[in-house]
Formats: C-alpha cells, sequence, structure tokens
C-alpha cells in the first residue's frame, strides 16, 4: 500500500488505517473486475473444452488445475468474476430501482400508507435475500443467468426501500426543502435536485455492501443447483461440482470460494472506506 | 408490561396473516396449475382435470382462498404433491434436525462471540482487540458453502474424526451418529454467526464505554471491569438482542446451504425438494411454519428487551 496518500495530518491512526484498508478493498476488487473483463475477450481455454486430464493440480499449463472432465479452472474462474459481476450490478439495479422508488413513495405516502410500506419492508427482511429469491426462482419456469438476477434484485429491494425510506424522511425534514417548497418548486424537481442528490452517498455505500450480499446469494443459489445453468461458470457451483472431490483435488473446491471471499470482503473494505470518506463527521476536522 | 404483550400478539397474529396471504397470492402467481405438476407430463385432459379437482384449484380463486385459511386454521396443512404423505408429519420429522441444528449453533455463536467482542471493546487498543475486529471483519465475507466444505476437508477427510455429512437413517434412535454428524454444521453455522455478532456486541459495548452512566459510576469509584459488569452489560444487551433476533431467523431459514453441504435432512433441504419436485404444499408448508418461527422470534425478542429496559415499557407508543 505504497500508494497511500497521507494528505491529512489530522487524525492521521485512524485515518491511515482507513486509507489502507480502502486500497487493499479496491485492489481485491480491482483484480476481480479485470478478471472479468479479460474474460470477455481473452480466457487462457475455451469454458468447455476437455483440455488437460482429469483433475489435474495448478500447473503452469493449468493455473487453477482441471476439473473432473478435464477442464480448465482458471478459465472458469474468470468466467466466474464475469458472472459475479454481471449478477452483482443487475440485481442491484433492479433492487434499486425498485426499492429507491419504494422508499421514496413511502416517505412522501399518507401516514397509512407509510406505516403499511414500512411494515411490508420490515416482514420481507426478515426473511433472507435468498430464500425469497429461491422462491422467484421456484416461480419461473427454468433457471437462467437472467431469472437469478431478477430473483436476488427482489431479494434485495426491501432492504433498499427501507434504507431509501429513512435517509429521504431525514432529509424532507430539514430547513431547505421547507424553503424549497415556499419558493414554489414542485415535488419532482425536489426529488431530482435535493433528496437524490443528498442520500446518493449514503445510499451508494449501502448498494455497495448490497452487491457483496447479492453476490453470495447468487454463489449460494448455484450452489444449490437454482442458479444460471452449466454453460455459465458460477464459483457457486464450481464448488458445488467440486465438493465430492473436495479430497484427491482440494484447489477445484478452494479457489471458487477464495475468489467469492476475496470480492465480498473487499466489495466491504471499499464501502467501509467510502462511508469514512463521504462522512464528514469523521476524518477531516 | 401485560397490555404491551397482549398488543404485541395482535401484531404477530396479524403479520401470519398478512404472511399468510402473500403466500398465499405468491404461489398462485406461480406459472401452470399446480394440478399439472401433480398428474406430470403427458397426461390426458381428463387426468388433469381429476387432479384439479382433487386438489381444488378449479374452484374460483376467492373459494380457494377460503378453503386455504380454513385449513390453516385447522393447522391442515394438506399432502405432498409426491409423497402423499401429510405436510405437517414431513415437518415436524424434518424440525427436529432443523431446530437442534440452529439452535445449538444460535448457543455456541453466543459463547463465542459475546465474551470475544466484549473484549475487543475493552481491549479496543491492544493488539488482540484490534486482531479480533479484523477477524470478525474478515469472517462477515466467509460463504458458508465454502467453510463447510472446509471443515469437511480438514476434520473428516484429512484427520478423520467425524464424518463428512448424512445423518442416521433411524435419526435420534442412533444417537452417537446422530450428534456426530451434527458436529460440523453446527460449527459451519456457529463460526459465520459469531463474525457478525461479535461486530455487533463490540460496537453495543464501545458504545456503552463512552456513556456518561458508566463515568459516573467510575467517579463514584467503581473499577472499571465492575462498573461495566454492573451496569454496562445491561445496557450494552439491548440492542444486542434485536440482532440475535433477526440471526436466530436468519439462520434458522439459511440452513438451507448448510443442510444441503452436509446432506442433512432438515426443514431446507425439504423446500429445496419441494421447489425441484414443484411440490407445491410442501413448498407452502415449509413457508408458512418458518414465517411462524421468525415472527415468534421477534415477539420473544421484544418481549426480552422489555424486561431488560425499564425504559421501553413507559414508552407508551413509538
Amino acid at each position: 500500500m505504497s500508494t497511500v496518500q497521507t494528505a491529512r495530518p489530522m487524525g492521521k491512526g485512524r485515518r491511515s488505517r482507513g486509507n489502507a484498508t480502502y486500497w487493499l478493498g479496491l485492489v481485491l476488487v480491482g483484480v476481480i473486475v479485470l478478471a472479468g473483463l479479460v474474460s470477455f475477450v481473452w480466457t487462457p481455454y475455451a469454458l468447455s473444452d476437455m483440455v488437460g486430464g482429469r483433475l489435474e493440480a495448478p500447473s503452469l499449463q493449468h493455473w487453477a488445475g482441471t476439473d473432473r472432465l478435464g477442464r480448465d479452472l482458471f478459465t472458469q474462474l474468470m468466467i466466474g468474476a464475469r458472472i459475479a459481476l454481471i449478477v452483482g450490478c443487475g440485481a442491484v439495479g433492479i433492487g434499486a430501482a425498485i426499492g429507491v422508488t419504494t422508499g421514496l413513495l413511502a416517505a412522501f405516502a399518507t401516514r397509512f400508507l407509510d406505516d403499511a410500506l414500512a411494515a411490508v419492508f420490515d416482514i420481507l427482511i426478515a426473511f433472507p435475500t435468498l430464500l425469497i429469491a429461491m422462491l422467484v426462482v421456484a416461480a419461473r419456469e427454468e433457471a437462467s443467468l437472467g431469472t437469478a438476477i431478477l430473483a436476488l434484485g427482489i431479494g434485495l429491494s426491501p432492504i433498499v426501500g427501507r434504507i431509501t425510506r429513512i435517509l429521504t424522511k431525514q432529509v424532507l425534514g430539514q430547513d431547505y426543502i421547507t424553503a424549497a417548497r415556499v419558493s414554489g418548486t414542485s415535488w419532482g424537481a425536489i426529488v431530482f435536485w435535493h433528496i437524490l442528490p443528498n442520500i446518493a452517498p449514503f445510499l451508494g455505500v449501502n448498494l455497495a455492501l448490497q452487491f457483496g450480499l447479492a453476490v453470495m446469494a447468487e454463489a449460494s443459489l448455484s450452489y444449490l443447483g437454482l442458479g444460471a445453468p452449466p454453460p455459465n461458470a458460477s464459483w457457486g457451483r464450481m464448488l458445488q461440482e467440486a465438493q465430492g472431490t473436495v479430497y484427491t483435488a482440494p484447489w477445484g473446491a478452494f479457489l471458487p470460494g477464495l475468489a467469492l471471499f476475496a470480492l465480498v470482503i473487499g466489495i466491504n473494505l471499499l464501502a467501509d472506506g467510502l462511508r469514512d470518506r463521504f462522512d464528514p463527521t469523521k476524518g477531516a476536522a | 408490561m401485560l397490555r404491551y404483550m397482549a398488543r404485541r400478539l395482535v401484531i404477530l397474529l396479524l403479520s401470519l396473516f398478512v404472511a399468510a396471504i402473500v403466500l398465499f397470492v405468491l404461489l398462485r402467481l406461480l406459472p401452470g396449475d399446480p394440478a399439472n405438476a401433480l398428474v406430470g407430463v403427458g397426461a390426458t385432459p381428463e387426468q388433469i382435470a381429476a387432479a384439479q379437482a382433487q386438489i381444488g384449484s378449479d374452484q374460483p380463486l376467492a373459494a380457494q382462498f377460503v378453503t386455504y385459511l380454513g385449513d390453516l386454521a385447522r393447522f391442515d396443512l394438506g399432502k405432498s404433491f409426491v409423497s402423499r404423505a401429510p405436510v405437517l408429519e414431513e415437518i415436524s420429522r424434518r424440525l427436529s434436525v432443523t431446530l437442534p441444528l440452529t439452535l445449538s449453533a444460535f448457543l455456541l455463536s453466543m459463547l463465542i462471540a459475546i465474551p470475544l467482542g466484549i473484549l475487543a471493546a475493552v481491549k479496543s487498543d491492544r493488539w488482540y482487540g484490534l486482531l479480533l475486529s479484523v477477524v470478525s471483519q474478515v469472517g462477515i465475507a466467509v460463504p458458508v458453502f465454502w467453510l463447510g466444505v472446509l471443515l469437511v476437508y480438514v476434520f473428516a477427510l484429512n484427520l478423520r474424526l467425524l464424518p463428512s455429512g448424512g445423518f442416521p437413517l433411524r435419526g435420534y434412535g442412533d444417537p452417537a451418529r446422530a450428534v456426530t454428524s451434527m458436529v460440523l454444521p453446527v460449527l459451519t453455522i456457529a463460526l459465520i454467526m459469531s463474525a457478525s455478532l461479535m461486530r455487533y456486541v463490540r460496537a453495543a459495548t464501545l458504545e456503552v464505554l463512552g456513556s456518561d452512566f458508566l463515568r459516573t459510576a467510575r467517579a463514584l469509584g467503581e473499577s472499571r471491569t465492575g462498573a461495566l459488569m454492573r451496569h454496562g452489560l445491561r445496557n450494552a444487551a439491548v440492542p444486542v438482542i434485536s440482532v440475535l433476533g433477526i440471526e436466530l431467523s436468519t439462520t434458522f431459514l439459511g440452513a438451507v446451504v448448510v443442510e444441503q453441504v452436509f446432506s442433512l435432512p432438515g426443514m431446507g433441504s425439504m423446500l429445496l425438494l419441494g421447489i425441484q419436485q414443484r411440490d407445491y404444499p410442501n413448498i407452502q408448508g415449509v413457508l408458512i411454519i418458518s414465517t411462524l418461527l421468525v415472527l415468534l422470534t421477534g415477539f420473544l425478542a421484544d418481549l426480552l428487551q422489555r424486561v431488560l429496559d425499564p425504559r421501553l415499557r413507559k414508552e407508551a407508543r413509538r
């Protein structure tokens, strides 16, 4: 972490530790994003080609070894990174679209509708995203990547909805909103110019955390066999397939889990770092 | 307190009712008639019609809804499409796996996380306090099935101490094997759970450590440990309890993944099997019982918080 900039002398200890973890998060996420992007133009081998022996250990030819059909695991890991990123972005996008809309609606609605929506958020949050996603997958005829993304997006939306509602209510209580109303600004313009920009930093940090949740839940879905079907190499499915041969070929189960772990912790560290940067009560005094 | 309990009980029943409606709507939104799932592919129209009449899916929705609520009120969850066994019987058999699994994991995680969380807060300036908070931060990102497989690799396959999965066919009739087959799954859930729990315990303790009442207690001559024990922990416990409630219900519902890793015949694998086989009565039954347990946990957590914190009792309304 030699690139840490120590521009702020105040509160150095906390700050520099925060910076170090922030950069660690950035590096972890960066590597995986890079792997996912590169997989579009180049992978060591073709995904479903049986290019090596069965269950080969990592070597110069096969950086992560091969699976029980002799397919290259590094290739699968790269495609897995791509899938994880697509699922994460897609699910967070859908979750944000539904959650922010309903959250704003609740914050602006009458007392009754607000209470009702808040209660629905609370009930839905009591159920893990994974469970809601399992039901949505069950509701569709066949499993596909799109279904998994939709399912996870729906599963995340109550969490986003609740946070949006709370943040919006805080902003709505501010004097500048009253001032804007008095000077004749429409509610639509207030949402667009005052509320969204003000809740964006906090919402953004939270969405980053939801991204980690979504990636983890997708891996669980795939592990359970409810995720994207075979041509897609999801880390969860790789792990599930390698579980049976974990004694003879431990790397096959170890590496996909490690990749998932690295991505999730990277995102969490990044989100923590961003929160410290956005939060004016910390750091810069 | 009694009035609060009564009000909270009404809310509990209302939420259960709402959840029942949501479930009904959700399951009816599923594409295709459940009768098709009952008779399988290539059935004649007559067979489908007979199946529809059997499960009542040819009735108007309103009539179906009334029957559904009536069945629920009589605790009749119907019969499985696949095995034809009463759903409630199957659930109680599977609960005998899932409940001990989640409850012992829950207890173990408290035993791990509460002392360590407090230690991490009290000694936050020491290296081991810092280490503990780093460990819990790292632990949150560990995928539960990965940890499960790693534990199997180490303890079952290499050290050969414990079985890698499965549950004796005779269940608790074979107590030694039943218990040993639970050790690794319990450990998997408990470790993951204690990572996040530790963070909350640490945060709650730090909050209390910085509070005015603790400073006053110190000024009156109590030692730091004494003040924390006498005044601090009870205060720190209040927010932690609501987290505990949420953790317990997510663990219960999240056990599906761990049950799959260790091939345990619990509620989660029943749900998964139900989804794969389109066994609607089983899916519905598992969800209703899970909802009931989740709501009950929340209810108990709320009551416990009020027992601990007199300020909450005085607070008449939100």
